[in-house]
């Protein structure tokens, strides 16, 4: 059976029903770092129709090339990680109860209470907590320590379940008005929105989309992509936090808020693992500018994506980041906005297409 | 899909937190309309089903009080497009940082509970758990539109979906105490095909979780000969093991202490022997911290029995209980209600 498709070179690419239910296919499927099996799949069924070459690498990335045409193409890297924060099940105890490592940075606060998922055949599970009836005043001062916590498949789990396998947050991928709620939209975000470009490449350059894996657990995936690929630049595509959250004490201004919901798109000028080249940067706000499509900068600080290898590789790769911002991740249910995501595509879009030779050609200035 | 998941999965689809129960007493309404004789909505919005006795007039009469009343969160201030909550009934903070939850504003609204990062909170919250008065409700809609459709005082209830685990058990929020509602259906359904001499009054109580309001007003207006109260208790799991917790899907709770009356125990203990029925003895040394501590006291006293479903995770979304223990309760009842001779009464009293 064939599959539809639609290559549309030269096309803005958009947010439409078949882009967001894409997207929620790969917020709903599971890939905790170290075993993306189900978000490759997805990404190798949409690019191996549109992409002229699509490999899987030696740690489980998707490489897919799209070239484009004449001379003078410049090699563009864009990168976006398939891995998302979740478990592993590390013991199973006699009373039928698993316990379960945390698998990226994850708040332990965040996880009594909550419903999961377990292995490949998806098995609902669930991570309790002490009835409160039967807790003290002093014990709920204390935050419950994930060693303590367990996860319930019911009294009858036998075999199914080992030592090994990994586990999500059950949550459902559900459009709440202007925005999105899932699990995993770091970077599912990303990854949706490196789909829709390699649909519509532009021709003046080599659009190498790397679908990394193990960013969560120190951006494995994309060192050997970045090595592979060897390009002229690099972007990665990731989802930011929007701390855009009120100080309790109102009198306090919040500072410290990385980004903002419905700001646009945020570009990247430092962060604690990449300090983006300024032409880059420069090409992205100016594209901004020109298209009239909003965009925020990241507030400079700590955090990384998979740029901060990316630059590193070989000799070197001038590289920045783009972000969607959303709130809330690593947990069980962020939220962003359909109009950041479409924004980001757009003005990523913009830029691919003025990139030319003579972006890269000096000495890195700032 | 079974018929008791089914009925679960109904009793479970509603909200209805304490003093704001009129959308459970529908579905409950609708489920007992078919089972019992006359049903009435009680003055604060208990649901009391007759179903009437063979016996001849003046009968005996059996109350089954479950309460039907969930716990969850009420909105205590709008601002920003978001929303700060308090609890009704208890909630234990701790869990409820990026649960799932509806707002019940002028339309239901699709949210989370957030922890907002620590350079947003008092320095006092450390990495410790964050209090329930800095947490936040966030529905996606910009401020402008949250302000339109939620106000001070709308409710928040837990949102999460039932999860089917293995062994017949259901993990879900509202479980407390919605089994038991469930397990007096079928304790309806049964009678239906049994002759028992006794009135029976099933009431889906009101208010449990914070005043036991409905617990003292029906059985004013009943006036019941006995109680049998239905409600969960603890089932084991890691942390939750010494004695006031029963082994999870090995049967009903025997209540067992001063809430209830003795010779019920005895009567109740006696009937699931001779059944078969696995039952776990319930002790409960002070109160029982169920509608029979309500019950117990209404008018010149009523003796009460409780039956315990076990339930693990009591209070989260994720409560998860075995349906064995429920028609094993739906029955024991039914079994006991039926036996009840028009002068069974006599056998409930303080001869030793």
């Amino acid at each position: 059976m064939t599959k539809k498709f639609e290559v549309s070179t030269g096309i803005a690419p958009e947010i439409g029903a078949s882009q967001i239910e894409l997207l929620e296919k790969c917020c709903n499927a599971t890939a905790v770092s170290g075993d993306e099996h189900e978000v490759r799949q997805i990404v190798l069924d949409e690019v191996k129709v549109i992409a002229d070459e699509v490999k899987v690498d030696a740690l489980g990335n998707v490489l897919a090339t799209k070239f484009g045409r004449g001379d003078d193409r410049v090699r563009v890297m864009l990168a976006a990680h398939m891995d998302e924060i979740g478990f592993m099940i590390v013991k199973k105890h006699d009373d039928n109860l698993f316990e379960f490592e945390c698998v990226g940075g994850i708040d332990e606060r965040q996880l009594p209470g909550k419903s999961v998922l377990v292995g490949r055949d998806h098995l609902p599970g669930v991570i309790g907590a002490k009835p409160i009836h039967l807790t003290t005043a002093k014990e709920r001062k204390n935050k419950i320590e994930v060693s303590s916590l367990r996860i319930d498949l019911g009294p009858e789990i036998g075999e199914k379940v080992k030592p090994g396998d990994r586990a999500t947050f059950a949550t459902r991928f559900e459009l709440l008005g202007p925005s999105i709620r899932a699990k995993a939209l770091d970077d599912r975000l990303g990854v949706a929105t490196l789909i829709e470009l390699l649909k519509h490449a532009p021709d003046n350059i080599d659009l190498l989309a790397a679908f990394t894996v193990q960013e969560e657990v120190g951006l494995r995936g994309a060192r050997v992509a970045a090595y592979a690929f060897d390009p002229d630049m690099a972007i990665a595509v990731d989802s930011t936090p929007a701390y855009d959250l009120p100080h309790w004490d109102e009198e306090d201004e919040n500072v410290q808020y990385n980004t903002c919901l419905d700001a646009g798109p945020a570009i990247y000028v430092m962060d604690r693992a990449t300090i983006a080249d300024r032409r880059l940067v420069k090409l992205l706000t100016e594209t901004g500018d020109q298209e009239g499509i909003p965009y925020q900068f990241r507030q400079p600080g700590g955090g990384g994506t998979d740029a901060g290898v990316i630059h590193k590789t070989r000799s070197g790769i001038p590289s920045t980041s783009v972000s969607i911002p959303s709130r809330y991740a690593h947990t069980a249910a962020s939220i962003a906005r359909l109009d950041d995501w479409a924004n980001t595509l757009r003005l990523l879009y913009a830029a691919l297409t003025r990139v030319t030779p003579e972006l890269l050609a000096g000495e890195r200035r700032d | 899909m079974s018929e008791l998941l089914a009925l679960l999965k109904k009793m479970t689809s509603a909200s209805g937190l304490s003093g704001f129960e009129s959308p459970i007493r529908e579905i409950i309404r609708e489920a007992w309309e078919p089972l019992t004789d006359d049903l009435s909505v009680s003055k604060i919005g208990s649901l009391q089903g007759l179903k009437k006795g063979r016996g001849e007039e003046p009968r005996h009469r059996v109350l089954i009080s479950a309460h039907m009343d969930a716990i969850g969160m009420m909105v205590t201030e709008v601002k920003h497009g978001l929303m700060r909550i308090t609890e009704i009934g208890g909630i234990d903070h701790r869990i409820l940082p990026g649960q799932l939850v509806t707002v019940h504003g002028r339309e239901e609204l699709s949210g989370v509970v957030v922890q907002p990062p620590a350079h947003l909170l008092p320095e006092s919250a450390g990495d410790g758990p964050v209090e329930m008065k800095y947490l936040l409700v966030d529905v996606g809609l910009r401020p402008e539109e949250v302000a339109e459709k939620v106000r001070v005082g709308d409710l928040v209830s837990y949102a999460q979906q039932s999860l089917e685990l293995t062994g017949e058990a259901l993990a879900g929020h509202t479980l407390d105490n919605r089994v038991s509602v469930a397990a007096t259906t079928l304790c309806l359904e049964a009678l239906q095909n049994r002759l028992h001499d006794w009135d029976v009054w099933a009431v889906a109580s009101v208010q449990e979780e914070e005043t036991l309001g409905g617990a003292l007003t029906s059985p004013f207006d009943i006036r019941p000969d006995i109680a049998i109260v239905v409600d969960v208790c603890f089932a084991k799991s890691q942390d939750s093991n010494d004695w006031r917790s029963l082994p999870f899907g090995e049967g009903v709770g025997l209540g067992y202490g001063p809430n209830i009356h003795p010779a019920l125990y005895d009567a109740f203990e006696k009937k699931a022997k001779a059944l078969e029925i696995p039952y776990n003895k319930d002790l409960m040394p002070k109160m029982s911290g169920t509608d029979a501590m309500a019950v117990q006291i209404v008018a010149e006293g009523i003796p009460c029995a409780i039956l315990g479903i076990p339930l693990r995770y009591m209070h989260t979304p994720v409560e998860t209980v075995s349906l064995k223990d429920i028609r094993r309760t739906g029955r024991l009842m039914a079994e006991f209600i039926a036996d009840l001779a028009p002068d069974a009464l006599d056998q409930f009293n303080w001869e030793e």
